[in-house]
């Protein structure tokens, strides 16, 4: 809502809907003059103008709400593990799938490492990668507390289809240090071939540059390394990357930059749709 | 005293001394000497638990599955547990394991996190596994918390709760207060896990003892991450020594510690700096190899990394914040990374 509201794009917001009268999102949104509801999903429907949804709520509720949004021709952008439709991160391939009715955004960790991957795999081929996605525990919700299954498998498999990894593995940190940490990310990239070092880490470099222009906190933490380790494939160079994400400071505070990484995602994949119909639109016209 | 019941676990907190390197030979070998000894409990698994074969955590270089399978099947009267760590491992790798034979898990998260673990006791409970929680780097949470932990454990169907000092960094007052704490809020079990990094092992299991542990560890020689833990030939020594009757063989695991484990070791495990340091700052254990690793590569001192990661209050399968912190040491000493 924040992001939309601060800045000047293709999208306007037209709702704000939740279960919970009572909710602090929906009174934050009340007070910014906005439309709500806590009627969840049928005062959406009720709006034949809305064009874009944004769904945050679960990967069991998407699952009931992907159907109808679709039979509506409203385009979902799925915030939720429920991975109905494609995987999408704005560096890597939101262009291929701009006519999709369902993307799905993965998970903070998939936003913030997949492209990393990419980056090394587009020079040379990942064979082996790791991510380590760490975020303080305050700014970890129930749902993926009851569900750490579902964030890991979700996760590596973004990392296989988006990253290129011929084999990938995810693992989530919980830390509760006070004050709290900033999300940290580290990939580890395991390569076989020989490589030319200095076009990864540029490469790594440039990816990261454009991932901080829709996520202004995420930067790298020093130059990607290579580090010789003993692997299940011999002793073979590891590409390490380290990446740190600062929120915005929006809504949730900064330190939960997981958040803010994937409200900043969709933010992006919602305008970079928006401004794909509204130029759709002037051809027809 | 009550008897308490006795987990060795040199075949999993052990795997980190000897890099992950365990063949299906000398887990059999290990098993058969526990369990002849009467050894009531045996954990195998990689030591970060389940599926923690990883770069983070280092590979393993034999198949944990096929270090389970040796191990059930030699065992004759012991139990056979792995170590479980949400995250690294899934449901997937815990059914596999239950399937391979294992009876008892032991789920271990970080002290404040107990939340995470529903999920996994419950699936545990479902396959007919006895269970355990592991409430890793105790030290770091006042008693208080550590019991609000433990009964969100004991709510989701653990059998016992263990109050684990990861960084070996308790001494005798504070295990006193956390395991009373958890005796007061449970109507489960309660269990101890010691690391010697001040040189504590042995003096801070039998101190839990005292507050009504009915759960210890001891691995053999001390074989464990780190400074190692409290060794079970030991441990069993002392426990005759106050006339608190196991039933385990003295005799068979003084044999098995020299003869099969010590000839395993890289180097006998003492309390040199770099483990004394990382019990000091109160860092994880399972983090030296790394940290030594790190250390070298980047031209920094191994203290100077434990001082730091402990500052950052680093938790248990946080491996990559050691780079970070050596790269950030090598920068401002002007080492070129």
């Amino acid at each position: 809502m924040y992001k939309i509201l601060k800045n000047d794009g293709n999208m306007e917001l037209a709702l704000v809907t939740g279960i919970d009268s009572n909710s602090e999102g929906l009174a934050r949104a009340r007070e910014k003059g906005i439309a709500t509801s806590h009627h969840g999903i049928e005062a959406i429907l009720e709006d034949s103008e809305i064009k874009i949804v944004f769904d945050a709520t679960s990967a069991k509720a998407h699952k009931l709400n992907a159907p109808v949004l679709r039979e509506q021709g409203k385009v979902a952008v799925d915030m939720t593990p429920a991975a109905i439709g494609p995987f999408v991160v704005p560096t890597v391939n939101l262009h291929d799938h701009l006519e999709a009715m369902n993307v799905n955004l993965i998970s903070c960790g998939g936003q913030a490492t997949t492209p990393l991957v990419h980056a090394v795999n587009r020079i040379v081929q990942v064979h082996y990668a790791e991510v380590i996605a760490t975020a303080a525990s305050l700014s970890i919700g129930p749902g993926t507390r009851q569900n750490v299954d579902e964030f890991v498998r979700t996760t590596a498999n973004a990392v296989q289809q988006i990253g290129g990894a011929s084999i990938a593995r995810a693992i989530p940190v919980f830390n509760p240090a006070e004050p709290p940490i900033n999300m940290t990310n580290s990939v580890y990239a395991v390569i076989k071939e020989e490589f030319d070092e200095a076009a990864v880490i540029e490469s790594v470099q440039s990816i990261a540059a454009e991932i901080s222009s829709y996520v202004p906190g995420y930067r790298l933490k020093g130059a990607p390394f290579v580090d010789y380790r003993e692997t299940p494939w011999g002793r073979l160079p590891t590409v390490v990357i380290m990446n740190e994400v600062i929120g915005a400071g929006d809504f949730f505070p900064t330190y939960a930059g997981n958040l803010d990484i994937m409200t900043a995602s969709a933010y992006r994949v919602g305008d970079v749709y928006a401004g794909h119909y509204l130029s759709a639109k002037e051809v027809t016209r | 005293m009550k008897i308490p019941r006795l987990t060795d676990t040199t075949l999993r907190d052990g795997d980190h001394a000897v890099s992950h390197s365990y063949t299906p030979e000398q887990v059999r070998a290990i098993v058969k000497d526990l369990d002849e000894a009467g050894v009531p409990v045996i954990e195998v698994s990689h030591g970060s638990g389940l599926n923690g074969s990883t770069i983070q955590q280092g590979f393993s270089i034999h198949s944990e599955y096929d270090l389970i399978k040796v191990a059930v099947e030699t065992a004759k009267q012991a139990k056979i547990a792995s170590l479980f760590v949400p995250g690294i491992g899934t449901s997937k790798e815990l059914r596999e394991a239950a399937e391979l034979g294992i009876s008892v898990l032991r789920i271990a998260v970080h002290c404040t996190e107990a939340d995470v673990t529903e999920q996994y006791f419950r699936l545990a409970k479902e396959l007919g596994l006895e269970t355990v929680g592991f409430l890793m780097m105790s030290h770091t949470q006042p008693a208080s918390v550590l019991a609000e932990q433990a009964k969100l454990m004991e709510s989701y169907g653990a059998d016992c709760v263990y109050v684990v000092d990861s960084a070996g960094a308790l001494v005798q007052s504070g295990v006193r207060e956390r395991v009373s704490a958890l005796k007061e809020a449970l109507s489960i079990q309660v269990g101890f896990h010691a690391h010697n990094n001040l040189g504590l092992a042995i003096g801070n299991t039998i101190t839990a003892l005292e507050a009504g542990a009915d759960q210890i560890d001891g691995t053999l020689r001390g074989l464990g991450a780190g400074a190692g833990n409290a060794p079970t030939e030991v441990l069993v020594a002392v426990l005759n020594k106050m006339n608190i009757e196991t039933g385990i063989n003295l005799a068979i695991l003084m044999d098995a510690a020299e003869e099969k484990i010590a000839p395993l070791m890289q180097s006998p495990i003492v309390i040199d700096r770099g483990n004394l340091s990382s019990g000091y700052a109160g860092v994880y254990n399972s983090f030296l190899l790394h940290v030594k690793h790190a250390a070298e590569k980047f031209g920094v001192g191994v203290s100077e990394i434990m001082q730091e990661l402990g500052k950052r209050q680093a938790v248990a399968g946080q491996e990559d914040w050691i780079l970070d912190v050596a790269v950030e040491l090598a920068e401002k000493k002007g080492i070129k990374v």
